[in-house]
């Protein structure tokens, strides 16, 4: 539980049964990011970007995913199986998307 | 202990069960209804599914006897389709999919790693009453009409142009697939959080390992299988129209999430399985698992390759010949793992101590047909014979090798393996020997005949088929009465032993895991004390010592 | 991990804590097992959702400038300010755990009740478009009309977007999109409904103290599902609502 020195627990509290503690300044940090980045994707959308249109949004929206898992949902302070946890399900996810995505792409290729 | 066997029971005129165990711990009906005790569950499980079994097992009988004839004159062609899919659901969702995890894993992996319970023993709880949910829709299904579609339910046929009972299969496909969710969740969570001192990750038995395999293909696989589902109902329902091409859908796409979840699904079936064969071969030869890391990350590595391979099973229905070309390559890679296995348990063999004790005789089994089942598999892997024989008998042949010749054998293994265990008390051996072989000579007579009818191009799911075929199919039905009697055999003779079977002591197989050195049936909470593990497993000579030890205490206690 | 069991041995002064289940060993064990079953069951969830995504990508790349007209009916300000309503309640309940953790009673309380009001006004403009939609026929099966893409000058929202006709052919491939948003938003409504009936359940318990004396597992869990919800929701808004708004 080696992670667990850095936390602001008060006295007498176990941090390690109780999750780490995270400092609501942290929250607040977090949240005014989180705003941010909603205003930045909607302006964004306005902007004629071409291609850049969506993968300004998706990167938007996977850094505020990332925000929201690392630190509303203490995986930044969580143990290496809570990590590696998510990243299996984001894993799995990409196969799922990327290996339908292959049949779908080079169908247009035509017949050999 | 004799020289030609290894089993070792008490004395049998004092032999006695133990008085406290799970079985006597309460009694009534609600406490077993309302336990959180896995022993009890796994039971509950064990109970439910050779009931959804024997359904299956007499759908089956009418399959083969419809195909005795070229004509479809035993029953309408219709009712033979209702008859096909009930078949393939019921065996699937509620036979294979929970069969060894669900019983076998429920009950022995906490004891296997040194734990008083699963982690979560509600939610166990709850996993069963789902699947109890799950087959009663099922059997309201049946009832009600049946359904049609396979059990694929391939759009559009399922979406747009069947009439029967979609929507409450699918809900009970639904839930039942929440059911072994559940469970893989369970035990995921145990094994990581659950085990005893000292039972380090290369400690465990294989069977926790391919337990544990399977169940990441529990958790991350049956949720797209139950959004495919969400869809298809919606699509029925209210035409939505992301599975109808008229409507500028794409029908593959269906495939696409249904076989992401459904190939790895017969991983699910299979991987526990290899689990039950690794612990009786090691036990029935009296050697540690050749090659016991390859064995055990061979199973990690089947659940891994096992979610990019799944477009093998659309070959041939339009998906483009350039993604054709890798997971083709990706399935043949399949057969590496599946091979290793089979490689290191034969080593297993390999100047061991070999007795031949039903368990036994059932992995013996198991590793042959298993491995024609998986070599077949290759064939159909390679583009240029899948279009030739998909779609036929030979398609049939090849998943029933692999899952009945292989699963269900691996199952009555397990099952006659830890009988003792679960009851106290021994299977009769010379009879289920018989059964053994039964089910073995009926099993191949069965659905050997299905690879020679699939060569020569006789279709998949039809209720009549051209005279020529007739010969084999005889066989094959032939086949499936001998298979017949050699699965009723076991179910007649152990519950004949519940009651008149021999004690069995703790450890009649003299094995190594924790399992066997406890009571049998084992107490509530499994070890009086929780046990500091400090051997690896299958360490024939930690076991050895013990029992010395433990008889020079017995004699100087008495001296 | 020895130092923090002892001390919280020291703490409660008696071995075993009402909560612990009688087959953990420690109360640590309990935590661990539990909060990542907690996890195991998000991954579920992004499996569940991931087929969605995936058909949602299929289409949108077959069917552009379907899913871009169809996209300009939605309301980008009820978009926006659902955005913004889900992020507060998720901040909200990120606080809730934190006062748990503080044991703060009544701090507890009040950031589940704010998260639980603004769960309930998230679905309320959820029903307002829905609402919409229904109205203007949007709502994919028997009553879908194409009206909005085939005469986008007769439409309001086409006619403000600045929306040219689309052929009929790709008109009709708006059903889809339409199908995959209300599958999608539908889905996530589910979750949001579910959650908020456990936030019912956990106001009445908080208000008993039940999370504030040093087990707060529960809560700490259902923010973890909670802060997932709201995940799911930060890629559906730009993949719904933004597809391009410029056009």
């Amino acid at each position: 539980m080696s992670e667990h020195h850095e936390s602001h627990a008060p006295e007498g509290h176990d941090d390690a049964l109780e999750g780490h503690i995270v400092s609501p300044v942290v929250y607040i940090i977090i949240f005014i990011a989180l705003l941010i980045g909603t205003a930045a994707t909607i302006g964004a959308s306005y902007l004629d970007l071409h291609e850049w249109n969506p993968i300004i949004a998706i990167a938007i929206a996977v850094t505020k995913a990332t925000l929201v898992v690392l630190f509303f949902m203490h995986v930044k302070y969580s143990p290496k199986l809570t990590k590696l946890t998510v990243g299996a399900g984001l894993f799995t996810f990409l196969v799922l998307i990327f290996m339908t995505l292959s049949d779908y792409i080079s169908r247009a290729w035509g017949r050999w | 202990m004799s020289s030609a066997t290894i089993v070792s029971l008490p004395d049998q005129s004092t032999a006695r069960i133990p008085k406290t165990n799970f079985i006597t711990k309460e009694n009534g009906l609600l406490s077993w209804l309302l336990t959180g005790d896995h022993k009890r569950i796994a039971i509950l499980y064990l109970i439910s599914i050779t009931f959804f079994f024997a359904i299956g097992g007499s759908l089956a009988g009418l399959i083969r006897l419809e195909l005795l004839t070229p004509q479809s004159d035993l029953m309408a062609t219709d009712t033979y389709n209702k008859v096909f899919t009930m078949h393939g659901v019921i065996m699937i969702f509620l036979f294979l999919v929970p069969s060894v995890p669900a019983t076998l894993g429920n009950f022995l992996i906490p004891i296997m790693i040194g734990a008083k319970d699963l982690a979560l023993p509600k939610v166990n709880l709850l996993s069963w009453y789902l699947y109890i949910a799950g087959g009663t829709l099922v059997l309201y299904t049946m009832m009600t009409g049946g359904v049609d579609t396979g059990w694929t339910f391939t759009t559009p046929l399922s979406t747009h142009y069947v009439n029967t009972n979609v929507l409450s299969t699918g809900l009970a496909i639904f839930i039942a697939g929440f059911s072994s969710i559940f469970t893989g969740l369970n035990f995921i969570v145990t094994i990581h959080k659950m085990r005893a001192p000292g039972m380090t990750w290369f400690r465990l038995p294989l069977f926790v390992w391919s337990n544990y395999a399977a169940s990441i293909l529990m958790v991350l696989g049956t949720p797209v299988l139950a959004i495919a589902i969400v869809l298809v109902a919606l699509e029925r329902t209210v035409g939505i129209g992301v599975f109808d091409p008229t409507k500028g859908g794409d029908p593959l796409l269906f495939q696409h999430l249904f076989w992401f979840y459904s190939h790895p699904a017969v991983y699910i079936m299979i991987l526990p399985g290899m689990g039950v064969i690794s612990e009786v071969i090691s036990t029935f030869s009296r050697k540690r698992v050749f090659g016991y890391t390859a064995v055990a990350f061979s199973s990690v590595a089947i659940a891994v390759f096992g979610f990019f391979v799944w477009e093998h099973h659309m070959f041939i229905m339009g998906v483009s010949n350039y993604s054709t070309l890798v997971f083709s390559l990706l399935t043949m890679l399949v057969a590496v793992p599946s091979a290793i296995k089979i490689f290191n348990w034969s080593f297993t063999l390999y100047k061991g101590s070999i007795t031949f004790e039903t368990p036994m005789l059932y992995a013996f089994g198991f590793m042959g047909l298993f491995t024609i089942g998986g070599l077949t598999g290759v064939f159909l892997a390679a583009t240029g014979t899948d279009i030739h024989l998909t779609e036929t008998y030979f398609i049939v042949a090849h998943f029933h090798f692999v899952m009945v010749g292989g699963m269900l054998m691996a199952f009555l293994s397990g099952i006659h393996f830890w009988w003792p265990k679960m009851t106290g008390r021994m299977y009769p051996e010379k009879i289920s020997q018989l059964a053994a072989v039964v089910t073995f000579i009926g099993f191949n007579l069965t659905f050997f005949p299905q690879f020679i009818l699939g060569e020569l191009g006789m279709p998949r799911r039809y209720a009549s088929y051209p005279e020529e075929f007739q010969i084999l199919n005889v066989f094959s039905t032939a086949g499936a009465t001998v298979l017949g009697v050699g699965y009723l055999l076991p179910i007649l003779y152990l519950t004949w032993s519940l009651k008149y079977g021999e004690i069995a002591g703790s450890n009649p197989w003299q094995a190594t895991g924790l399992e066997w050195q406890i009571q049998s049936p084992p107490l509530t909470e499994n070890f009086a004390e929780i046990p500091i593990v400090d051997h690896d497993a299958y360490d024939y000579e930690w076991l050895e010592k013990m029992e010395l030890a433990k008889k020079q205490q017995e004699v100087s206690s008495v001296g | 991990m020895s130092d923090s069991s002892t001390l919280v041995q020291a703490d409660h002064a008696h071995e075993h804590p009402p909560y612990q289940r009688h087959h953990f060993e420690t109360m640590q064990q309990q935590v661990d097992a539990t909060g990542f079953a907690m996890w195991l069951f998000l991954l579920t969830e992004i499996m569940f959702f991931g087929g969605m995504f995936t058909a949602y990508l299929i289409y949108r790349n077959w069917y552009y400038p379907a899913f871009v007209a169809a996209s300009h009916q939605l309301n980008i300000f009820w978009g926006s300010l659902n955005t913004l309503i889900l992020i507060s309640s998720s901040f909200t309940m990120a606080m809730g755990v934190w006062s748990a953790q503080m044991r703060k009673q009544g701090t507890l309380v009040l950031c589940l009740v704010l998260t639980f009001i603004l769960g309930l006004g998230f679905l309320g403009i959820k029903t307002i478009e829905y609402k919409e939609k229904f109205e203007k026929h949007h709502v994919p099966g028997a009553h879908y009309s194409l009206n909005s893409f085939l005469n986008p000058d007769s439409d309001k929202e086409a006619k403000d977007a600045g929306d040219k006709p689309l052929p009929l052919d790709m008109a009709r491939h708006t059903e889809i999109y339409f199908s995959l948003y209300f599958a999608m938003t539908g889905m996530h409504a589910l979750h949001m409904i579910i959650g908020i009936c456990l936030l019912g359940y956990m106001i009445f318990r908080a208000r008993q103290g039940a999370y504030t004396t040093g087990h707060v597992s529960f809560v700490e869990y259902f923010g973890l599902y909670w802060h997932f919800v709201d995940i799911v929701w930060i890629f559906l808004f730009p993949l719904l609502y933004l597809i391009s708004r410029h056009q």
